[in-house]
């Protein structure tokens, strides 16, 4: 449904709005954004998971047992799609404002700050929006079966948690300014928080949620410091605005000082923190702790690409100081790689989809700074379909297998009745992460990996051929589990999780796999056919500019902000030079750059397509013809000192739990210790107890002045006023002043 | 004026002052010393009349009304703290058939 709608869409588009050949649009407008006030009805976009939200409200107050909540959503995020494909058929570049609500609006002498519920829509927040409710909804659908076991107690929960989500998700995406943004921002790490602690009784996911919450935490710390660098630094957070200072430049004329490199490192460590990059990333494979659709909703498909969104629609900033953007290809790369050994090395099936989420996160990054905003847009495109394929089969090897996830205890599932769409789902999903040629992962990894060769930064080339191995790991992971868990004969153990229904059949004493029934199939179903047919926006034509490779999204990002990293423009979107435009390799720096002696961008699609065979081919070997190989590998290689050490670390994730809680956890353990010692012992011992002990001693002399004898009481009144008496008489013949004398 | 004046002079309000320590020592010695209830209040009343009759010698000494203002205050006060005293005493009294003021130590707590 989705891919059908988007390609439908994408060829009326075309069809509608035909270029004129061979006129690139070669300036940017310099002019704000036009306001189309008329437009807006795309508010319905955002209002409509917030009415579902409060559906879902009313459903918990009524105590519903039935479906209702999950129909009303899905319902919601439906017609949410709808309005969002409406307003793609609408849009013409470039970007314009639709006026929602006055939220922040103050002004004052020397300047103002301007942050109003205003839609910016442009290409970027289009192509976003479209594949985040589309995929919204249709997860919701598969949600709707998948979460029947908790009809009547957390299911309302649920799905109000979804809808508060995709409502942060749209208003992230669609905002006009960088604080509505960062609402978003919130509003998606409060919903993923909701999410993965959906089972609350589990002390695992309680754990995973709060991991989650506070490594996303230290990436809001980022993204608020970089708004407030921004908006000192150039007087306004609203992205038309702000396209018009960097573009004209004269913003520079007044500027000395050190924020334009630094904001970078700001928005950084934010897009890190909500996309799991190193040294950030050890939230997301924790937070497989939540409900599966969840996890392929938020933890793979959408919320995780927010970070991927930020860097695309501030890449102007990045392109102010570029090592900040060689930084970002690094960590991209690096992450990527780490990722995937850990997920070579993992036995639960959903965690390794984890660990490859990162892995490919790391892939966009790494597009991103290699200059390919197109090739990092469109891996996040596709890898949402494939992503959320591979996810929900899993959740359904999950559900219907009673939560068993290790891939040493299932294999043959396509030969067991029932389970033929989960396992050519499974399988569509695996050739695209695989990069397998002509599936859509394929095109799109390429368009990064080419790129890193193109473009002139510290070490690319290097990082290039990292990244080339790095996908052949990623076929190599990818197909372990498809081959033992889809191929192979049929075999299998039932996992512990036994849910109320009595589809397993466990009166009889065997176990029965409780096959997907339609929701969930037709779900799979058309999740897969979409992570194929996302090949097709790569052959469709360009209309923008005929010298850009890469087709629809290409497009997409042309006219959006992050133009500036698109093959033949240079950092300010403008094309090099009118020639250069035309043959983008002529990079000014780096003319005619080559993989050993061939074109890049041809010489990928043969060298990705080798080796994402190659890790087939070895993952076929070790799983699926002869698994007693892998057996006697793994023996050898741990039967040997000088390499044990390199699957058992993989296999513990390379320590950086160990390590983060040796430099971070243990430190912060022993400093809360001693805080809590010179809380109590100075602070509460020393200066509260302390001062409040003087009263007491003070009073501990007088105490037996405080006998009950009423005569006591007087003898001490009298004295004392004989005392004050004489002190009266005393002090007044002392002075010599007053009455008497 | 000058003749009231004259009529009690320094002598005149040395006597009467004298007349109000002695009664008020009388009360307190009376108070400290004995232990009934009841006895105990009376030596109250008297350190008051005692106070009273130096407020009466005072201001006509100064020939200031006040004095004789403030003993019709500390008379009202007194008639009706005699009644709440008594009242109380017989309450007391009722609880441990005793006037006995030691009695009572416990209410020290």
């Amino acid at each position: 449904m989705t891919a059908a709608g988007l390609v439908n869409s994408m060829v009326l588009s075309l069809l509608d709005k035909a270029p004129p050949m061979g006129v690139i649009p070669d300036t940017v407008p310099v002019a704000e954004a036009a306001v189309r006030p008329e437009l807006w009805w795309a508010g319905l976009i955002l209002y409509l998971p917030l009415l579902s939200l409060v559906l879902c409200g009313l459903c918990a107050a009524f105590k519903v047992k039935t479906k209702l909540p999950a129909w009303l959503t899905t319902a919601s995020l439906l017609a949410s799609f709808v309005v969002s494909v409406m307003l793609y058929l609408n849009h013409e570049p470039p970007g314009y404002l639709v006026p929602l609500l006055s939220w922040i609006d103050l002004s004052w002498a020397g300047g103002d700050f301007v942050a109003n519920f205003t839609l910016y829509i442009d290409s970027l927040s289009l192509l976003w929006v479209m594949f985040v409710t589309g995929l919204g909804t249709l997860i919701t659908f598969y949600a709707s079966e998948y979460m029947e076991a908790d009809l009547g107690k957390g299911y309302t929960r649920f799905f109000a948690g979804v809808s508060v989500f995709l409502f942060a998700m749209v208003a992230l995406v669609l905002a006009d300014n960088l604080v509505m943004l960062y609402l978003g921002w919130e509003g998606v790490g409060f919903a993923s928080y909701w999410l993965i602690g959906y089972y609350y009784q589990r002390p695992a996911a309680v754990a995973a949620a709060k991991k989650a919450f506070i490594m996303n935490r230290i990436g809001d710390l980022g993204l608020a410091l970089a708004i407030y660098l921004i908006w000192s630094t150039f007087g306004t957070i609203q992205y038309d605005e702000l396209m018009v200072v960097l573009r004209e430049g004269s913003w520079a004329e007044s500027y000395e000082g050190w924020t334009i490199d630094v904001i970078p490192w700001f928005l950084m460590l934010a897009a890190f923190g909500k996309s799991a990059q190193i040294p950030l990333y050890v939230w997301l494979p924790d937070a497989m702790e939540g409900p599966t659709p969840v996890s392929a909703l938020i933890h793979a498909a959408t919320m995780v690409t927010a970070g991927i969104y930020l860097v695309a629609r501030t890449y102007e900033f990045f392109l102010l100081s570029p090592e900040s953007l060689h930084v970002v290809a690094w960590v991209g790369g690096l992450t990527a790689l780490l990722a995937a050994t850990i997920g070579m090395a993992q036995y639960d099936i959903k965690r390794i989809m984890a660990y490859s989420t990162v892995s490919q996160l790391g892939f966009m990054f790494l597009g991103l700074g290699v200059l390919s905003t197109y090739g990092a847009v469109y891996h996040v495109f596709t890898h949402a379909f494939f992503k959320a394929a591979l996810f929900l089969t899993c959740g359904a090897i999950m559900h219907g297998f009673a939560g068993q996830l290790d891939l040493r205890k299932l294999s043959g599932l396509i030969r067991i009745p029932g389970w033929r769409i989960t396992s050519i789902a499974m399988l569509i999903g695996c050739l695209a992460l695989a990069g397998f040629p002509l599936t859509s992962g394929y095109f799109s990894k390429d368009a990064i990996l080419a790129e890193a060769f193109v473009t002139q930064g510290p070490g690319f080339e290097a990082l290039g051929w990292m990244a080339i191995f790095t996908a052949f790991l990623t076929a190599y992971y990818t197909f372990r589990v498809w081959f033992r868990v889809c191929a192979g004969k049929v075999e299998y153990e039932p996992g512990d999780e036994h849910h109320g229904d009595d589809d397993h059949g466990h009166s009889d004493g065997h176990f029965h796999p409780h096959a997907p029934r339609f929701a969930m199939n037709f779900v799979m179903a058309v999740i897969a056919i979409g992570a194929m047919v996302a090949t097709v926006p790569y052959f469709l034509d360009t209309k923008a500019d005929e010298a850009l490779a890469g087709g629809w999204v290409a497009d997409m990002v042309h006219d959006s902000t992050a133009r500036g990293g698109l093959p033949g423009l240079d950092g300010h979107g403008q094309p090099i030079s009118e020639s250069g435009a035309h043959d983008h390799h002529d990079h000014d720096d780096h003319a005619h750059p080559t993989i050993l002696g061939m074109d890049p961008h041809f010489a990928m699609y043969i060298i990705s397509g080798v080796v994402g065979g190659l890790g087939l081919l070895l993952a076929a070997w070790l799983h699926l013809f002869r698994r007693q190989d892998a057996d006697r590998l793994r023996a050898a290689l741990m039967g040997r000192w000088w390499i044990a050490w390199l699957p058992r670390a993989m296999e513990r994730k390379w320590y950086v739990d160990e390590i983060y809680i040796g430099l971070v956890r243990a430190p912060l353990w022993v400093a809360s210790h001693l805080m809590y010692a010179f809380d109590r012992f100075l602070i509460d011992g020393v200066l509260v107890d302390g001062v409040a002990r003087i009263p007491r001693l003070v009073a501990r002399w007088f105490q037996p002045l405080h006998n009950g004898i009423i005569q006591s009481y007087a003898v001490t009144m009298a004295g004392g006023l004989a005392l004050i008496a004489l002190l009266m008489i005393l002090f007044l013949q002392f002075w010599n002043i007053g009455g008497g004398g | 004026m000058i003749l009231l004046a004259s009529a009690f002079g320094q002598q005149a309000l040395a006597h009467y002052l004298l007349l109000s320590g002695v009664l008020f020592v009388i009360g307190l010695v009376g108070f400290l010393s004995r232990r009934n209830l009841i006895v105990m209040f009376l030596c109250t009343e008297l350190m008051f009349q005692a106070a009273a009759i130096a407020m009466v010698a005072a201001g006509r000494y100064y020939y200031d009304f006040s004095g004789q203002v403030f003993v019709i205050f500390i008379l009202t006060v007194a008639a009706a703290e005699a009644a709440l005293a008594l009242a109380l005493v017989v309450l007391l009294f009722r609880r441990k058939s005793t006037l006995n003021a030691e009695d009572w130590r416990e209410l020290r707590e």
